[in-house]
């Protein structure tokens, strides 16, 4: 029987220590930043500035946060439960009238309303400047993607409370951590790539989508890139990911699933 | 008879082809306070983070109060159990205070008696400075409260006074035998062994991961039957000693300057000491000591 209190109790001490330190603020600061630089520079190479189609600035914010909040999250949460065994204070902890599964669970939800709250911040003040000069759909697919990048930062670190439980220590889960940011963030795409241009582009046809599907980053691509025309025509994707597949609500549960999956092995696996 | 508060039935853990504990059977009594001694590495924390359910033995069981300590029943016997580990951490960002109401909210109890506790363990005036700043005497009081939140029936202290001053090895004594005359049962763990002979009504002394001997200090300083030192100051020569121990059952004696150290056993001490008293006024001084549990200890575990 699980006791929300006790998950509750340990969320919180997570999310007001990250306040505390001014983590929350410094990465809201970090994104903000990075926004107003997209939003307003993104265009200089083609000799412009100032604000474009949103729909470009959102895939441009895309491609940023694809890295950013990957390793932001991992960095995060990289030593949850491994910095409490090797700072001596897990025992202690496990003493208490807790589960295994409630500390992980509220580890895992005080971070990730941390850095929930940093995105929505920073993106946030970035999305009030946008608002005075688009319409409701743009903003829509603003808070759209606001809501995908809370998401993406929730699947790694769910990933990096997993890599915590499983490495032996600190060193070693931020080697694990490093290892998660590259693997989905920069090895993955490109194997595929790699293989489709081997192959001819012969290789699986139907098999493709579901490979896309199996990396969270992408799938956190699709989200924002899929439901926006210009973009889809734009990133050729169309050609390549049935339409069937690209229901926001599929994709969204498949994100939900990258979530639990991650937290399910480390419960398991926290012995 | 007081009944059983926690009871261990053979139970042993091992870590690869390591025995760190094994087939190690134990009752320990309501109220009583035990000692449970032996060298680094002979299983004492192991089995200690057994009773506590932090880890599972490999065979055997543990129950307290009847209830398995590996279970979901056990949560709420957790809320009675108080626990101060070896190797203290606390989270050096807080204050005492609020590591303190941390720890009360996890275990359901009132966050306002943490102020009062505070008080209690000598860390009233440094309840809302940060931990990091915290000497190790001050960390361990902390540790102190933070077992005695919610008012446990029963106590796991590892080290306890590891840190701490005369001062506060004192405090601590003096709380401890409150607690216990409230009825609440403690096991303990230390490696200063005379500070604990005089504190606790039992000892287990584990060796390689075995419970050597169980009993009290007494009941363990006849079973291993060492012997007790008699120190005297003559003025007589030694040799008027030995005559006047002519016959008697003594291990050695030992004679430097005006002092002579006679061991014997036990049974014999009375013997010799009316034949010491033979010697009249030339006994200036005479100091009879008992095997000291340092003694008592290397001679079951050493």
């Amino acid at each position: 029987m699980i006791e929300f209190t006790q998950i509750k109790v340990i969320a919180a001490k997570e999310f007001r220590d990250r306040i505390r330190n001014r983590w929350v603020i410094a990465v809201a600061a970090i994104f903000t930043l990075f926004a107003l630089a997209i939003t307003y520079f993104g265009a200089a190479q083609q000799g412009e500035v100032g604000f474009r189609n949103i729909e470009f600035t959102i895939a441009s914010l895309v491609s940023l946060v694809i890295y950013l909040i990957p390793l932001i999250a991992l960095i995060l949460g990289y030593d949850a439960i491994v910095g409490e065994r090797e700072r001596g204070s897990l025992d202690l902890l496990l003493s208490m009238p807790i589960t295994r599964m409630e500390l992980l669970l509220g580890k895992f939800a005080g971070l990730s309303l941390a850095l929930a709250s940093s995105t929505l911040v920073g993106f946030g003040l970035v999305g009030l400047l946008l608002a005075r000069q688009t319409d409701s759909t743009a903003l829509y697919h603003y808070a759209g993607f606001m809501l995908s990048a809370i998401l993406l930062g929730m699947v790694f670190l769910s990933l990096a409370v997993m890599v915590s439980v499983i490495a032996k220590d600190r060193a070693r889960a931020s080697g694990a951590a490093i290892a998660v940011w590259f693997l989905f963030v920069l090895v993955y795409d490109l194997a595929l790539l790699g293989v489709l241009v081997l192959s001819g582009g012969t290789f699986g046809e139907a098999l493709f989508p579901v490979l896309l599907m199996l990396n969270p980053a992408d799938i956190f691509r699709l989200l924002n890139i899929f439901n926006m025309e210009d973009l889809k025509n734009f990133y050729g994707l169309a050609t390549v990911f049935p339409a069937s597949l690209s229901n926001p609500w599929l994709l969204g549960s498949m994100m939900v699933g990258w979530i639990v999956a991650p937290l399910a092995l480390a419960q398991w696996r926290f012995k | 008879m007081p009944n059983n508060v926690i009871e261990i039935r053979h139970v042993s853990r091992h870590f690869g082809p390591v025995h760190a504990v094994n087939g190690v059977s134990l009752d320990i009594l309501e109220g009583e306070t035990l000692g449970l001694i032996g060298h680094n590495g002979a299983g004492k924390s192991t089995l200690f983070k057994m009773m506590l359910g932090l880890i599972p033995p490999s065979s055997g069981s543990i129950r307290i109060h009847g209830t398995p300590v590996h279970g979901s029943a056990f949560r709420e016997l957790r809320r009675a159990i108080g626990y101060l580990p070896e190797n203290l951490a606390f989270y050096d960002n807080l204050t005492g205070l609020e590591t303190l109401q941390f720890f009360a909210s996890l275990k359901g109890c009132d966050r306002n008696s943490c102020p009062v506790l505070l008080k209690k363990v000598g860390l009233g005036h440094a309840g809302h400075r940060r931990v990091d700043g915290y000497s190790k005497g001050m960390r361990q009081r902390l540790g102190f409260a933070q077992a005695l939140l919610g008012s446990p029936r029963i106590l796991f202290l590892d080290e306890p006074t590891n840190g701490l001053d005369p001062e506060g090895i004192r405090e601590f004594y003096q709380m401890l035998n409150e607690l216990n005359q409230t009825g609440v049962t403690v096991v303990i763990t230390s490696h200063i062994l005379s500070e604990i002979q005089e504190r606790v009504q039992r000892l287990a002394v584990m060796k390689s991961g075995k419970l050597h001997a169980l009993g009290t200090v007494q009941e363990l300083r006849e079973g291993v039957n060492l012997p007790l030192t008699i120190r005297l100051r003559l003025q007589c020569t030694p040799q008027a000693l030995k005559e006047a121990l002519n016959g008697a059952a003594v291990e050695s004696l030992d004679t430097q300057d005006d002092t002579t150290v006679i061991r014997c056993q036990r049974m014999h001490k009375m013997e010799l000491l009316r034949r010491i008293n033979t010697l009249g006024e030339s006994v200036d001084d005479i100091v009879v000591r008992e095997p000291s549990l340092e003694d008592v200890f290397l001679g079951y575990a050493g």
